[in-house]
């Protein structure tokens, strides 16, 4: 269990996945402008990356080793984060409504968050087995919503200081992830 | 627009990733010395060169309703080539460059042109759409690279470039630095542009 604590606290404050590891830094860009929209994403996040952590691990041990088929990675699991999130979109859809009110307009751009992909190859590399993979998924996906909404908090603030005409937009954006970048850099030694 | 438009746009007017804000991840990620950054961005160039091509000739034969999955499918085959080639000729940086070499796959400039551009234009306008786009987001991750690579560590493409007593800013090669070094660039970026469009108008 001392593990799992280690790897949870690793996974979302040491290395984090969106300021340290730069992973799915588009999305972010595109939805960290307010509160809503940034919990919605980083829940969508959680949901998809848990998930496609676990099936991306099965089918990489169950399929790809036994046929000896490992250069086809990249593809197996692009296709397998694709067809997942349309499947998820279509049960959300039909058996929780309000659930899919909330998190519909993002789950179309999760396929294309090189978070879901870059969590599932980490955890092919590191070696992880099924429950750590699960678990090291679901850590990085809260890791994930952390640093967004925390993001999204300082960014809708913007709206009532002047910034420079130059810095307006994506350069202020980025500029405050930086700042915050930095602040999770004092976590470094953590574990 | 002719095709030699179709080339050029790629390299002021829509760049990414500073006009066409796509690619990101990679773009902060590897450029720490201008080498990486541009050996990147060539990869990701050669993806994008045959990913618009083979989109662009099988335009036709591509069903609406599954083209997203169809592209997916193109760009990955392209991927795993460049990985494998990667992997046998220029080992040292594919393990520099590590995940992010798979992760070209999901990199939002090439299913954005595949989906905006080559979907709908003949292969020619295809061919010079990629070669632009890609050849300027290799000059955009190769700037940032060596500005990175200048500050950080006091050297130009490996060789020591400043002078003896120059306290290298570390601050640049950490992951928060890359943040701050793309978005000072950025903004830079938009002062020429407020500049020349008073010019023009």
């Amino acid at each position: 269990m001392g593990d799992f604590i280690l790897l949870m606290i690793s996974a979302i404050l040491v290395n984090n996945i969106l300021l340290i590891r730069f992973l799915g830094n588009c999305p972010f860009l595109g939805v960290s402008r307010s509160m809503d929209t940034a919990t919605g994403m980083g829940l969508a996040v959680i949901f998809v990356l848990t998930l496609a952590g676990m099936i991306t691990w099965l089918v990489h041990h169950a399929l790809l080793i036994p046929l000896g088929l490992e250069y086809l990675r990249t593809i197996a699991f692009i296709l397998v984060i694709a067809t997942l999130v349309q499947f998820v979109e279509m049960v959300i859809q039909k058996t929780a409504p309000p659930l899919y009110e909330a998190l519909g307009i993002y789950l179309p751009l999760i396929t294309t968050n090189c978070a879901v992909l870059g969590v599932a190859i980490i955890n092919i590399e590191e070696g992880y087995d099924l429950m750590t993979a699960i678990f090291f998924s679901f850590a990085s996906a809260c890791g994930f919503a952390l640093a967004l909404v925390l993001i999204a908090g300082i960014r809708e603030r913007f709206a009532l200081v002047e910034i420079p005409r130059a810095f307006e937009g994506t350069a202020i954006g980025l500029i405050t992830a930086g700042l915050i970048a930095l602040a999770f850099s004092g976590f470094i030694g953590l574990v | 627009m002719s095709i030699k438009e179709e080339f050029t746009k790629g390299l002021w007017k829509t760049l990414p990733p500073f006009r066409l804000v796509l690619g990101l991840c990679p773009t902060l990620a590897v450029t720490t010395t201008g080498i990486n950054g541009m050996g990147m961005g060539l990869a990701t160039t050669f993806v994008l060169i045959f990913s618009n091509l083979f989109v662009s000739l099988l335009r036709k034969l591509i069903p609406p309703q599954v083209r997203i999955a169809s592209f997916i499918v193109i760009i990955a085959s392209f991927v795993v080539i460049v990985e494998l080639i990667m992997q046998a000729y220029f080992y040292q940086l594919f393990k520099v460059l590590g995940i992010f070499i798979p992760l070209i796959v999901v990199n939002c400039i090439i299913l954005g042109r595949a989906e905006a551009f080559a979907s709908r234009n003949g292969p020619l306008a295809s061919l010079a759409d990629g070669l632009g786009i890609g050849f300027g987001f290799t000059i955009s991750l190769f700037v940032l690279g060596c500005i990175r690579e200048l500050l950080g560590s006091g050297s130009l493409l490996g060789v020591a470039v400043m002078w003896s007593g120059f306290e290298p800013f570390t601050f640049m090669l950490k992951p928060p630095g890359a943040f701050v070094a793309l978005g000072i660039l950025l903004a830079f970026m938009n002062l020429i542009s407020s500049y020349q469009e008073r010019k023009g108008g």
